[in-house]
């Protein structure tokens, strides 16, 4: 029972950037009727804001080793340190969780220049030509970084407070070691998630969003300029998804294709969420997300061999043999 | 190509044309410097993989997004009849095409109760679902990550005992190596079957069949309400294309006798739609013209490294030769994918129709030229 629930929770942060990502896939398609295949280059992105802003606040300079006597040696130093002593230490070491606030503006620039720059001019091409060019763009993206980082994973650090394990347990009477980054991330990513809906659900902006989303031509006859709107929507995807990919570099060291990895699996997620749904991209998210952890338990992968590999792709095919729409899909998306 | 001048006489004519350029390759081929049998194998390979492909995207309009676990297959048929029965290709390429048509027969039947972006992503699944299988729990079969090899120790039972001591015998048909007349014949081999899946493809789009899918590409709703059941045409479409895709694999693997997981990945299915792309959707030429003009830009593009650019632009002054160098250097060598990436959304941006619509553009302004020449 204590090894199930683990998995439950070891499933959580996973399921939350899944759920991240689709519910940015999700937007940008009910919105601007666009099937992104470049929104995991996003995520990668946004591990790599983080990346960035580690690299520049780590920038160091070499200085005389003064503990080792024997001979001159040198050691490293970040400025930051040099500057402004432990409070230079405790800024290098919340990295991860400062970049967010470069992050936050970097993937709204992005996002709005690739909505202005490329996907504006897609709007009324078929699916399959979104498909192609944004799947052409997102390899351009990981070879610019591939270019820039080079190809092996660069290990991001999370804050020394949350390096250790939480015992979850404690409350239930169960013995339960949890990762402590990996419950922040749970955290945020829900944080996000209510975020994104109460913005959609209780704002004047949200309403007229998703007005467009339900009838395009009556909202742009009432005189709003709908297009915008969407083209802000596809900014705050971007930053969505960038966030999820940034959290995540302490749990998953960023890589160049990290992004493709999760692009797969995500749009999986969304199908079988149901195209167009924001809570079903939510609760697929979850779900496989638990699913894939549970599945990678020996005594599960005893009875069945490999299904570790291979629960996602499965639950996705029955979910759509058995309910063509996804769990909560709507009728009319995607059906020409 | 307009409708209207398509005649018998017209495909006999573009059939014979294809038929001569693929059979000379070896003699045009040779200013470009491309002439050798290798590359020339993986034209004639790809151009074939990307017909059948065409047949599924370019006529009945099913983008799928999970081509390559196809090739996988056929090629670990192949390589595991190379280890057991014998090392003449014909029968193994015979089975491992039969068993790629099996296994798109099960794939399409579950992935085509859906269209659009959903059959894409079905397709996709399958074939990662094949790729992670292949990596792991099939490793018996398919030899995990190392990949499925010959060894001595196969029993090939159709081959008799080999004298003790000696090697891995060559691929062969019917005893001509497929190293025979310098590589070559490897090489005819091939064109062999790229000319044959070019005769089938062009019989295919002229005969109802094809008009037929071409129905389900346009408006499959309106195909429905005049009580056509359009579901053995897509399956039909997805088998033979998957066949090619199979027998595409069984080359790959009559030429190199081994099998990797790594032909499954989806970045290979999405190489095949590249080409397709950039050769041109629906054409029947195009798909090889694309599949030959990526291969070899990857063959030239990959090979060019640093120093090489160097030397190239060392007629400029020293800092600028190097800077141009380190900027080109981005695009070629191991960043070829850049230039891959960038020229694909070129093309879909600007030229939807790949080069064969690019070619029809020229060709139609030179005659509108003319044209306008006379009337004056």
């Amino acid at each position: 029972m204590d090894a199930i629930l683990l998995q439950i929770l070891n499933g959580l942060d996973k399921g939350g950037a899944y759920a991240l990502i689709a519910l940015g896939l999700t937007l940008i398609f009910g919105t601007l009727g666009v099937v992104n295949f470049a929104h995991g280059a996003l995520f990668m992105l946004g591990a790599f804001c983080a990346v960035t802003v580690n690299k520049l606040i780590t920038a160091s300079a070499k200085v005389r080793d003064e503990s080792v006597t024997f001979f001159e040696a040198y050691k490293d130093v970040p400025y930051l340190e040099m500057w402004l002593g432990d409070t230079g230490t405790l800024i290098i070491d919340w990295s991860v969780p400062i970049s967010l606030l470069v992050a936050v503006p970097v993937m709204l620039g992005i996002g709005l220049a690739m909505e202005r720059g490329l996907i504006r001019h897609f709007y009324k091409r078929p699916h399959a030509d979104q498909i192609l060019v944004t799947f052409g763009l997102a390899i351009v993206l990981q070879e610019i970084i591939k270019a820039m980082y080079g190809a092996n994973p660069i290990p991001q650090s999370a804050p020394d407070l949350f390096t250790g394990t939480v015992n979850l347990g404690a409350l239930l009477g169960m013995d339960l070691a949890y990762p402590a980054w990996r419950l922040v991330y749970f955290i945020f990513s829900m944080g996000i998630i209510v975020a994104v809906f109460s913005f959609l659900q209780f704002t004047t902006f949200g309403m007229v969003v998703r007005a467009g989303m339900a009838d395009r031509e009556t909202v742009q006859l009432l005189g709003i300029n709908i297009t915008k709107r969407f083209s802000t929507v596809f900014g705050i995807a971007a930053v969505v998804s960038g966030l999820a990919g940034l959290m995540y570099t302490p749990i998953l060291p960023p890589d160049y294709h990290m992004g493709m990895d999760f692009l797969v699996l995500s749009f999986v997620v969304v199908v079988v969420g149901g195209m167009g749904s924001l809570p079903g991209a939510v609760a697929a998210g979850f779900l496989l997300g638990i699913l894939q952890s549970l599945a990678s338990m020996t005594e599960v992968k005893s009875i069945f061999p490999g299904i570790d590999q291979i629960i996602i792709y499965l639950i996705a095919m029955i979910v759509l043999l058995v309910r063509p729409r996804g769990l909560m899909g709507r009728k009319g998306v995607m059906e020409d | 190509m307009a409708k209207s001048t398509i005649t018998p006489r017209s495909d006999l004519t573009l059939f014979l044309a294809f038929t001569a350029v693929v059979l000379a390759m070896p003699i045009w081929l040779q200013p470009f410097g491309a002439a050798y049998p290798d590359l020339m194998q993986k034209f004639a390979i790809f151009g074939l993989f990307a017909i059948g492909f065409n047949i599924l995207f370019g006529q009945t309009g099913y983008l799928s997004f999970g081509h390559a676990a196809f090739i996988g297959v056929g090629s670990y048929a192949t390589v595991w009849i190379f280890k057991l029965m014998t090392m003449n290709v014909i029968p193994a390429i015979i089975f491992g095409t039969l068993v790629a048509g099996i296994f798109s027969l099960v794939i399409g039947f579950i992935c085509l109760r859906r269209t659009g972006i959903y059959f894409s992503i079905l397709t996709l699944a399958l074939a990662q679902m094949s790729y992670n299988l292949a990596y792991s729990v099939l490793t018996p079969i398919t030899n995990g990550e190392t990949g499925l090899q010959l060894t001595t120790a196969d029993p090939r039972v159709l081959d008799g005992a080999a004298e003790a001591g000696a090697g891995i015998p060559p691929t062969n048909v019917f005893g001509i190596e497929m190293g025979a007349w310098d590589g070559l014949f490897g090489f005819y081999f091939c064109a062999f079957f790229l000319i044959v899946g070019f005769y089938i493809s062009i019989r295919i789009t002229r005969s109802s069949f094809g008009s037929m899918l071409r129905g389900i590409k346009t408006n499959q709703t309106r195909m429905m309400y005049t009580g056509l059941n359009t579901r053995p045409y897509k399956l039909a479409a997805f088998v033979i294309s998957g066949m090619y895709a199979g027998l595409a694999g069984c080359l790959m693997a009559a030429v190199d006798p081994l099998a990797g997981a790594e032909r499954m990945q989806w970045t290979a299915s999405g190489e095949v739609v590249l080409m397709t792309i950039l050769g041109g959707i629906g054409t029947l030429v195009g798909p090889v013209v694309g599949a030959a003009v990526i291969k070899y830009a990857e063959n030239i593009f990959s090979a060019i490294d640093k120093s090489v650019l160097v030397d190239l632009f060392s007629f400029l002054p020293d800092t600028l030769g190097t800077f141009i160098a380190s900027v080109v250097s981005l695009f070629v060598g191991k960043g070829w994918h850049l230039t891959l990436g960038l020229l694909f959304m070129l093309v879909v941006i600007f030229l939807p129709g790949g080069i064969m619509e690019g070619i029809e553009r020229i060709k139609r302004r030179f005659f509108d030229k003319t044209q306008k020449d006379g009337a004056e």
